[in-house]
């Protein structure tokens, strides 16, 4: 059992610090639908697929993130809101690197 | 007025299973979906991936899932009113429901089963101040009737299959087609984006990438579009057009079955689990991912689950003084109201001399 840290803001701008476990293959997406920080329905609406991007999320800290793979950077082309740092949560695997991670909510589209 | 004996709101997985399951039953479904197609998500979002939880298979793919319950289902005859979203419900004095759609079309049912998934399906659209004000004005989302377009300038924007068929096909309906995307790659179908290269080699397409729309113009109607380079590439253009069609997917929201009158918890439909998954209103069901209660899955088996339950509920409102005992299929068959009949083959009984 190991918990990292994440603080999370939400798409009202409040800002959670969360502990999210590193061993039971969560992502970010999973982790912010186990806080609830996001109304059921409007994040990971394709489960985790890469494929709708209602998990988008904008990463605030400089924190080594795994590559974009193919569909995660297509479907970002295909999303609103997108800026630089733009990531798929669904495709953040919670890593012992990844504590301490500060990422924002991208705006439901 | 369609009739029927159960009225199904959304034929994904869980919808389709209900036919079966109704029709086990002697009961005849009706299914509206707001989608052109049958099969919900499993169709619209993700037909090529595998799923590896339903039982009895290893793997299979989301499309033919679908395909494999349209096949079950078929005996049982169910009508589908598609590409319509289920608006209103309204409540007669007999206790049955008349639910219509956006375009008009009415259902008359003792019973509703609300197997809605996430919601309806609807396009995404693109952030742009006085988008509204251009819609059904030179602004689609999707397309309806491609004929509109003949000897049109049409942009079309987004880098998924959609944009991409379209570009294609309009090439040959509208005098100018300019497709637009943020990146140079498209994600489709290969041949769909082979296709694509051809008719920009031709000159047929007008391809502009990586860029986006970001501004409208027009009066009263739209006449044109600005055009920006995107990845820091200077540079914008303005492009003279009749019709633009962004083509940026779908999304799931669950729209007027909010306004339904029913209890809502987390976008999700209460209903009582632990008998038949009836929600506040009596006659009224939902099964699936749009319904929840304590200990929730959203997984497409225990839609399953929760649509046999929902059946057996139904008949027993629809005939409360018949008796009824449950049946295996391997024991009675399956009946279809085609005139199809399927049973187990029967054992040969015979002496061994």
């Amino acid at each position: 059992m190991s918990d990292i840290k994440i603080k999370i803001t939400d798409r009202d701008g409040v800002t959670h610090e969360v502990d999210a476990p590193t061993d039971m293959n969560m992502n970010l997406m999973e982790v912010v639908r186990s806080y609830e920080l996001a109304p059921e329905g409007t994040v990971g609406i394709c489960g985790g697929m890469a494929m709708c991007a209602s998990c988008q999320c904008y990463i605030r800290s400089d924190h080594p993130l795994p590559e974009k793979s193919d569909d995660e950077d297509a479907m970002l082309a295909e999303a609103f809101h997108v800026e630089d740092s733009s990531r798929l949560g669904c495709q953040i695997h919670m890593t012992d690197e990844l504590n301490g991670l500060e990422v924002e909510l991208a705006p439901e589209s | 007025m369609i009739e029927t004996d159960i009225l199904i709101i959304g034929a994904g997985p869980t919808g389709l299973f209900a036919v079966f399951e109704a029709g086990l039953l002697q009961l005849k479904c009706h299914l509206i979906d707001a989608l052109p197609q049958a099969g919900g998500q499993c169709s619209e979002i993700y037909p090529k991936k595998p799923i590896y939880d339903i039982p009895g298979f290893p793997e299979i793919l989301a499309g033919e899932l679908v395909d494999n319950l349209m096949e079950q289902i078929k005996p049982f005859q169910p009508g589908f009113t598609l590409g319509e979203r289920a608006d209103t419900i309204e409540k007669l004095e007999d206790g049955s429901f008349v639910v219509t759609t956006g375009k008009g079309t009415k259902h008359h049912a003792p019973i509703v089963a609300i197997a809605g998934g996430l919601g309806s399906f609807e396009p995404r659209k693109p952030l742009l101040e006085n988008l509204a004000e251009y819609e059904d004005k030179g602004v689609a989302y999707i397309i309806k009737d491609p004929e509109i377009y003949r000897d049109k300038k049409v942009i079309i924007s987004g880098g998924g299959d959609s944009a991409l068929d379209w570009s294609i096909f309009l090439a040959d309906v509208a005098s100018e087609v300019t497709l637009v995307h943020r990146r140079n790659e498209f994600r489709g179908a290969l041949d769909s984006v082979e296709k694509v290269q051809q008719l920009k080699n031709q000159g047929k397409i007008n391809l502009i990438t990586p860029a986006e729309v970001v501004a409208l113009h027009g009066d009263g109607h739209l006449t044109s579009v600005t055009i920006q380079k995107v990845g820091g590439e200077p540079g914008h253009m303005v492009l003279e057009v009749d019709n633009f069609i962004p083509l940026f997917g779908l999304s799931p929201k669950l729209g007027p079955l909010a306004d339904w009158g029913l209890e809502i918890e987390k976008n999700a439909i209460k209903v009582d689990n632990t008998l038949d998954y009836q929600t506040n209103i009596p006659g009224v069901y939902a099964i699936g991912d749009v319904n929840t209660y304590p200990g929730k899955l959203k997984l497409i088996l225990c839609g399953f689950h929760e649509a046999t339950l929902m059946c057996q509920s139904a008949y027993q409102r629809i005939f409360p003084d018949k008796k009824y005992v449950m049946k295996y299929t391997t024991v009675g068959g399956v009946t279809g109201f085609d005139g199809s009949r399927k049973e187990a083959p029967k054992a040969v009984v015979k002496t061994i001399d």
